[in-house]
């Protein structure tokens, strides 16, 4: 994507000049207004950066089949997380995207990568990589899908390639607080409680949102706990960098996450939509400039630390508030 | 309660005192999907009464209710009972406390009566997916309702009952031979439910893994009006039952930073200066709702004629 427009799409999510945890969940496709633009006014955001991402994505996946997780009974999620968002990207985008019944048979076309699909509701064979698999083909957001039972959320089926120091292949199958577990503060606080608590309530069809944010030591999205080896050379490097060095290597790395019920299933799907901005552009913008120097310089150790951001936070900070 | 404008397409007695409603949208588009064992709260007349829905919950163009007449009742059936094609009836969007467990190994239903309503949808589901389920439905003589659709769905899957003494016996039998992981639905009058949620406990099923149906107040209370102080610009707001602090305030021009609008989030939290505050909140803990000085307006509202409030 070229600078401005990512500039100007950027979903900047630091709303003060300190930061803490907090259950930051608000209704979704609400647009939000920024110093550079705007963002926020679609679930599913497809950008200049689409087939450059899902490439991307069908690379790791198959270097790591692993990357997408199905417990047997999350099945009829899968189809309904599947055909719910196909759904919207033909609402989003009618020119280009489209999803028709015909003949007891559904056929979906995308003109933006080149792709036709028929197949039936439930028979998982005749995509590729499954109803999960072919929807993480089609949409930049990483997926999680909740199954609620017991009174508690169970993370039971994903793709997730793009994760910032996780790994799904570790946290299938488990409990919301317990895949919340190494999170500094959420629990003695009770933000984790309140947010499953208010998970647990959602009903059909509604849809929210929250942003999270780190910094990340180059510019890729593949920043999960299997692919370690592969970034820890760019942390090394960013950990004794500084100035304008440091500003291109360091990324402001911001997920995008919607939470919605989705209806007949009854499950609640998690999609992750990650955007980086080097140091070097959100400087572009002294407002930015500012508050997240700001953010850094007051952040708690063990924040900091979760984050993975200590290494370099310090020469972020004297760049972003030194003269 | 912000309901969805429904017409009737279809009014038809399925058997004796139960009435069939099918509901559709104007111009029959898309309705809100929902999993097995939704129900809408229906305005019917002054009173609003809560429906199974027996449709399959994908993608549907029609809602379909069965409601049963109750004589004794406060009207709320006896006037759905007069719907007919055409008829406008405004619903809630579909809410659900009674889903099908994904991971169950088997599900058990039991049903008695009208009872039968969110079973019909679980056994539609089941069989769509291929999810191994059994079925018990005690009924009235003259009145079993839906029997037809279920044989067909069921086969020997469904055993089903006029008699009391063969449907204690085929509870029994059903609660006592079921492979672990099975989890046991039930919906029907209160007798029936006590009866069978007794032999099931004293048949050694864990809670868990016995889910009820009982339809009681589905909505929040509007709550009573009062009047909302504000300190800061002397100004007196006042807030209707069924309108929220927050909407109110923003109504009279108040700027009052707010996110969820749910009570989870904390970002409306405003000071409390007089009055007691009736907290309908998630957010804040027991000392400070105990202290009572401040209040989310965004679902709380005031226990007092007025709540003074630092704005």
């Amino acid at each position: 994507m070229n600078p401005e427009s990512r500039l100007a799409r950027f979903p900047f999510p630091l709303r003060a000049d300190t930061y803490r945890y907090s259950t930051n969940i608000e209704p979704a496709r609400v647009p939000v207004r920024t110093e550079t633009g705007e963002w926020g006014g679609v679930l599913l955001d497809v950008d200049d950066d689409y087939a450059a991402d899902l490439a991307e994505r069908k690379r790791i996946l198959k270097a790591d089949p692993g990357r997408l997780q199905v417990l047997p009974h999350v099945r009829p999620a899968c189809w309904d997380a599947l055909l719910t968002c196909l759904r919207e990207l033909a609402a989003q985008r009618p020119d280009e995207l489209s999803l028709r019944c015909e003949g007891g048979e559904l056929a979906w076309r995308n003109d933006l990568l080149g792709v036709c699909a028929r197949f039936r509701e439930g028979d998982d064979d005749a995509l590729p990589g499954g109803p999960l698999g072919f929807l993480g083909s089609q949409i930049q957001d990483d997926i999680v899908l909740l199954d609620q039972r017991e009174g508690a959320l169970w993370a039971d089926a994903g793709l997730v390639t793009f994760a910032s120091g996780w790994s799904l292949r570790f946290d299938v199958g488990m409990r919301f607080d317990e895949v919340h577990g190494p999170v500094p503060r959420v629990h003695e606080d009770g933000v984790l409680a309140r947010a499953e608590r208010f998970l647990l309530r959602l009903r059909p069809g509604q849809e929210y949102r929250r942003t999270n944010w780190s910094l990340a030591a180059g510019g890729r999205l593949d920043h999960s706990a299997e692919s370690s080896p592969e970034w820890a050379a760019d942390r090394a490097r960013a950990a004794t960098a500084r100035g304008r060095e440091l500003a291109a290597l360091v990324h402001l790395r911001v997920e995008v996450q919607h939470l919605v019920r989705l209806g007949a299933s009854g499950a609640l799907l998690f999609l992750i939509r990650t955007y980086l901005l080097p140091l070097a552009e959100l400087a572009r913008v002294p407002a930015w400039r500012l508050r997240l120097g700001r953010v850094l310089a007051e952040l708690p150790d063990d924040i900091a630390g979760y984050k993975g951001l200590t290494p370099f936070r310090d020469a972020a900070v004297e760049y972003l508030l030194g003269s | 309660m912000t309901g969805l404008e429904l017409v009737v397409t279809r009014s038809a007695e399925v058997v004796p005192g139960v009435r069939e409603l099918v509901l559709a949208r104007p111009d029959g588009g898309p309705l809100p999907a929902h999993p097995a064992g939704s129900h809408v709260v229906a305005e019917c007349g002054e009173r609003r009464n809560a429906y199974s829905l027996t449709n399959g919950g994908a993608e549907p163009r029609e809602y379909a209710v069965a409601v049963l007449r109750r004589p004794g009742g406060r009207g709320g059936s006896a006037w759905l009972h007069e719907r007919r094609p055409g008829d406008p009836l405004v619903v809630s969007a579909p809410r659900c406390a009674f889903a099908p467990v994904l991971t169950a190994r088997r599900h058990l239903l039991v049903a008695g009566g009208i009872g039968i309503t969110p079973m019909l949808a679980h056994v539609r589901d089941a069989v769509r997916w291929n999810r191994d389920v059994e079925l018990l439905y005690a009924h009235r003589p003259d009145a079993p309702a839906y029997a037809a659709d279920l044989d067909r769905l069921l086969g020997e899957r469904l055993r089903r009952t006029s008699d009391r003494r063969e449907f204690r016996g085929l509870l029994g039998d059903a609660l006592r031979r079921q492979p672990l992981g099975t989890h046991l639905y039930v919906c029907g009058p209160a007798p029936l439910m006590e009866l069978v949620t007794d032999t099931a406990e004293a048949a050694g099923w864990p809670a868990q893994r016995v889910h009820r149906e009982r339809f009681t107040a589905a909505e929040v209370a509007p709550g009573t009006p009062f009047t909302a102080r504000l300190r800061r610009s002397g100004r007196d707001v006042a807030v209707a039952a069924g309108t929220t602090l927050l909407d109110a305030l923003h109504a009279a021009g108040v700027a009052v930073p707010s996110m969820c609008r749910q009570g989870v989030c904390g970002e409306c939290r405003v000071p409390v200066l007089a009055g007691q505050p009736q907290h309908r909140d998630e957010y804040l803990d027991e000392h400070e709702r105990a202290a009572g000085t401040c209040v989310l307006p965004c679902v709380s509202r005031s226990e007092t004629g007025v709540l003074e409030v630092d704005l």
